[in-house]
C-alpha cells in the first residue's frame, strides 16, 4: 500500500491547529489578580488628606497586617464595602487599613469619611490617580492585604462582601 | 540678521521634528498596552479613566529617560503580561513566536518540491 506522505502532513497539521484551537479556547484571558499574590508593594509616599504628613512604605512595616483600600466619594461600591471597613477596623491591633483617596476631592473624601465613618488608621491622597498604578489598581474599590514584609497576601477587585470579610478576618487572625 | 533667521528656523524645524519623534514613541507604547477595563482597546484608543492615568505614567516614565522595556517591564510586574499585547519571550510562548518561521520554511520546501516534481514530470 502506498502511503500518501502530503495527505498525513496536511492531516498532521489539521490536528496540529485543532489542538491548539482547543487549548486556547480552553483557557481563560480574563484579567485576574492571583499571580500577584507573593509579590511584594513597591515603594510610595503619598500626603494625607488632613494634613501635610506623609506616609511610606517603611510606617507598613510596622504593622503586622495592613489592608490598602482604595475609595472615593463618587464610587457607589465604595459606600457599599465601607461598613465591612468599619467591622474590620479595630478588629485586631496589629492590623491597620490605610485609606487612599483615588482621584478624589479632599474635602469631598472628607466628607464621605465624615458621613459613614473612618475605618482608617491613616487617609492619604492620590488625586491624579499615577500612585495607584505602582500598586496595580486598574478601578477602585480595590483593596491589597500585605503583611510588615510587605508582601501580598490578598488582593480584592471590586468591593469587599461578607466572603472577603471573612476571608481578611480569617487572614488576619 | 540673515544667519540669525537661518538659526531660528532650524531650532524650530529641528524642535518639531524632536517632538515628533517623542509623540510617535508615546504613541507606539500606548497602542501596544490593553486597557484592562475596556473591550478590546489600547490604551491609545481608549478615553478610560485607567488609560488616562496609564498615559500620564508612561510619559512620567520617558521623561524620566526610561526605556521602552523599562516602561513595560514596570506595567508587566504590575498587571501582569496580559497588559502588553506583544507577550515577551518565554519557554511557554515558543511555538508562538518560532511557528510563523516554520511554517514558512515548510512552505518554502513543498513550493521547491513541486516546482522539482513538475519540471521533472515535463522533463520525462
Amino acid at each position: 500500500m502506498k502511503i500518501n506522505i502530503s495527505k498525513i502532513i496536511i492531516f498532521s497539521f489539521v490536528i496540529f491547529f485543532l489542538s491548539i484551537f482547543w487549548l486556547g479556547l480552553k483557557k481563560d484571558n480574563n484579567y485576574d489578580t492571583k499571580n500577584f499574590i507573593g509579590n511584594k508593594i513597591s515603594n510610595f509616599q503619598l500626603s494625607s488628606i488632613y494634613n501635610n504628613d506623609y506616609i511610606s512604605e517603611e510606617v507598613l512595616k510596622k504593622n503586622k497586617f495592613t489592608l490598602i483600600n482604595f475609595f472615593a466619594s463618587w464610587c457607589a461600591p465604595c459606600r457599599t464595602e465601607h461598613k465591612y471597613l468599619i467591622n474590620l477596623s479595630n478588629k485586631n491591633k496589629e492590623f491597620k487599613i490605610l485609606g487612599i483617596s483615588f482621584k478624589d476631592k479632599k474635602k469631598n473624601s472628607i466628607n464621605f469619611l465624615n458621613e459613614l465613618g473612618n475605618p482608617y488608621n491613616f487617609v492619604a491622597e492620590d488625586a491624579d490617580g499615577k500612585a495607584s498604578i505602582s500598586f496595580g489598581i486598574y478601578g477602585i474599590p480595590e483593596s491589597i492585604l500585605i503583611n510588615n514584609e510587605l508582601v501580598i497576601i490578598k488582593k480584592i477587585v471590586g468591593p469587599i462582601d461578607q466572603k472577603y470579610y471573612e476571608e481578611i478576618l480569617q487572614l488576619i487572625q | 540678521m540673515k544667519l540669525e533667521k537661518i538659526i531660528i528656523i532650524y531650532f524650530f524645524l529641528f524642535s518639531s521634528l524632536f517632538a515628533n519623534e517623542k509623540n510617535i514613541e508615546l504613541t507606539e507604547i500606548y497602542k501596544n498596552l490593553r486597557c484592562l477595563i475596556c473591550q478590546g482597546q489600547s490604551i491609545a484608543d481608549s478615553n478610560s479613566d485607567f488609560a488616562s492615568t496609564i498615559k500620564l505614567v508612561v510619559q512620567d516614565q520617558i521623561k524620566e529617560g526610561k526605556t521602552k522595556k523599562e516602561i513595560y517591564d514596570f506595567l508587566i510586574s504590575k498587571y501582569g503580561e496580559w497588559i502588553v499585547y506583544q507577550p515577551t519571550f518565554t519557554k511557554n510562548n515558543l511555538l508562538l513566536w518560532v511557528l510563523p518561521y516554520l511554517i514558512l520554511a515548510f512552505g518554502g520546501f513543498v513550493i521547491y518540491f513541486l516546482v522539482k516534481k513538475n519540471r521533472h514530470t515535463k522533463g520525462n
